[in-house]
């Protein structure tokens, strides 16, 4: 303890110092806003009203409940992620599994699989809105010369077909993603458990099902949090793909507290929509903090 | 292990379909910026163009007159310059923060981390419009050091999380015998514990960079201008306009693509340990 004497600074005052700038910076930008935004939620904001400012308690939270269009983008919401976290998880798994054997090229292969993750949001999403392009676009020209389909189809002009083609859009991005935990998961899997497995005469599917899925289970669901958490805050994609149409098809929460924000100048009910979605991603957060938790019991 | 003679057939026959999964959408973006618009326009599509032209690369770096080129050119500029700056600060400060969480002992401890946790986890659109309403009052609209400070509150976190795991998991026993050596705090800091943790310094570098660079609900709701526009606000513009000309958006999308495309590539090994370090404990 000699030294601490020295600086005249206790561990305490020491650990204090140090956390100083990143806490000014992070509580300082974030905390501000996020009072003043419930502070909105809870008051009249709408800049023609006579009563701006008024407070109205949790009147905005009962005029955004029982609208229809906010269970609409929540429904949406779900929709998207549930669609594409299930469609990344299980396309994330045979890849892992695949890249996890040897054969010739596989250590490319591996290279290869980040390149969609690292590629930027908003190229991803102008990629695959030019791949849909109605009269050039790749994908049509791709389907018609396999003799798939008879004719060029407008994938982003029906409601539900422009929601899904987002979300392939999304798994081409995100998959890569789940196979690189799978696969940093998959190299400390004991080996002898397969080859006594083998011995016994199980098959490959019977290792699969008894031995890898177990194994992944706490891998699975943390990234399954992760991305949850994620995919409910998704902008990037529906801003350059769709901008939440054709008729509302593609609007989600986060879009639609955006439009009434900078679009309609509904500061309260745009604030109103911010907050139900931080309350349910904190929802989230406490599951993940609670799978880390069992994570480091099992330790 | 007991092998069917069909296995290497099905792994190759996977393999090349996981190739042109991950392949095809980038090498057709490349392909469209390098083709002439009336390849691109043919039906049905040649997939392999007769012609190609590097104009539009040349473009963006040396005509100013192109607008569309002159515009990715300074974004870039833009873009470079705000997700080099948040890396770099938010690795001082974010690795100063980290030592306290995961050497220190003090009051509140892991209520602060958790705290620190959570404001990662809120959505941006939650702090959107105070943000918005404050800094265009006081004129901080269209600056890149305002970027770099709305980054940071998204980078910082992060880079606090994995690091303080990461440091968690390395040897104090010599940082202990050089602070009996007389080493005061600082210097254990300096000279023992970051060449340690060098390792998860280069991870949580390149994840923050990764992170600044794909931001995109910031950039667009606070710069409008040349400013400090970054090159995915700029493409999001370009392809939303009435007319859109693809083969430069494709070229403008190679470009932004680069630098993080680069940087996976080659430090993939630190990128997989960063994220799993953040997310799962071995």
């Amino acid at each position: 303890m000699t030294d601490t004497r020295r600086q005249g600074l206790s561990e305490q005052g020491f650990a204090f110092l140090i956390l100083l700038p990143a806490a000014v910076v992070i509580f300082g930008v974030v905390l501000f806003p996020l009072v003043t935004t419930f502070i909105y939620s809870l008051q009249n904001m709408e800049l023609i009203s006579a009563e701006k400012g008024k407070f109205l308690g949790l009147l905005n939270y009962a005029r955004v409940l029982g609208s229809d269009w906010f269970w609409q983008a929540l429904g949406r919401t779900m929709y998207f992620t549930l669609v594409s976290l299930a469609v990344e998880t299980v396309l994330g798994l045979l890849i892992a599994l695949l890249l996890n054997t040897r054969f010739f090229g596989v250590g490319l292969l591996r290279v290869l699989i980040i390149v969609p993750w690292a590629t930027p949001g908003i190229v991803t999403a102008s990629i695959w809105k030019w791949i849909y392009n109605p009269e050039y676009g790749a994908l049509n020209a791709l389907l018609t010369r396999l003799h798939l389909m008879g004719q060029y189809r407008a994938w982003l002009s029906d409601p539900f077909l422009a929601m899904n083609m987002v979300i392939l859009a999304d798994v081409w991005k995100m998959t890569p993603f789940a196979v690189i935990f799978f696969l940093a998961a998959l190299q400390f899997i004991n080996k002898s458990l397969y080859e006594a497995a083998t011995v016994d005469g199980a098959g490959v599917f019977r290792r699969f099902w008894s031995i890898t899925l177990p194994y992944l289970v706490p891998t699975i669901s943390v990234v399954g949090v992760m991305r949850t958490m994620e995919k409910f805050k998704a902008f990037d994609v529906f801003y350059v793909m769709t901008r939440g149409g054709p008729a509302n098809g593609t609007k989600v929460l986060v879009y639609e507290a955006y439009l009434k924000a900078f679009g309609n100048l509904q500061y309260s009910i745009s604030s109103t929509v911010s907050y139900l979605i931080a309350l349910l991603v904190l929802g989230f957060t406490l599951v993940y903090v609670r799978l880390l938790k069992q994570g480091e019991a099992h330790e | 292990m007991t092998r069917t003679r069909a296995f290497p057939v099905m792994q190759y026959f996977f393999g090349l379909l996981v190739l042109l999964f991950v392949a095809a959408p980038v090498a057709w973006m490349f392909i469209t910026s390098i083709s002439i618009h009336r390849d691109i326009i043919t039906v049905p599509l040649r997939f392999i163009p007769r012609q190609a032209t590097l104009q539009r690369y040349l473009d963006v770096f040396t005509n100013p007159e192109n607008e569309i080129a002159n515009a990715f050119k300074i974004a870039m500029r833009n873009s470079l310059i705000v997700s080099g700056s948040v890396t770099v600060i938010s690795l001082v400060i974010g690795s100063l923060a980290s030592y306290a969480f995961a050497r220190l002992r003090f009051a509140f401890k892991s209520k602060i981390l958790y705290l620190i946790l959570f404001t990662y986890m809120i959505p941006s659109v939650v702090v959107v419009m105070p943000l918005y309403l404050l800094l265009s009052r006081l004129g901080m609209l269209n600056s890149r050091p305002t970027l770099v400070l709305l980054y940071l509150t998204m980078t910082l976190p992060f880079v606090i999380w994995v690091m303080q795991t990461y440091f968690g998991s390395l040897s104090r026993t010599f940082e202990e015998s050089a602070s009996l050596e007389g080493c005061n705090r600082l210097q254990v800091l300096w000279h023992i514990y970051f060449p340690m943790a060098r390792p998860g310094i280069i991870a949580t570098a390149i994840l923050s960079f990764l992170i600044a660079w794909d931001e995109f609900f910031f950039a667009l709701i606070f710069t409008s201008t040349l400013d400090a526009k970054t090159i995915s606000v700029a493409i999001a513009e370009f392809s939303g306009k009435h007319y859109v000309d693809y083969e430069m958006i494709a070229a403008g999308g190679v470009i932004a693509a680069l630098p993080p495309v680069l940087i996976a590539v080659i430090f993939q090994k630190y990128i997989v340990m960063g994220m799993t370090a953040g997310g799962i404990k071995e």
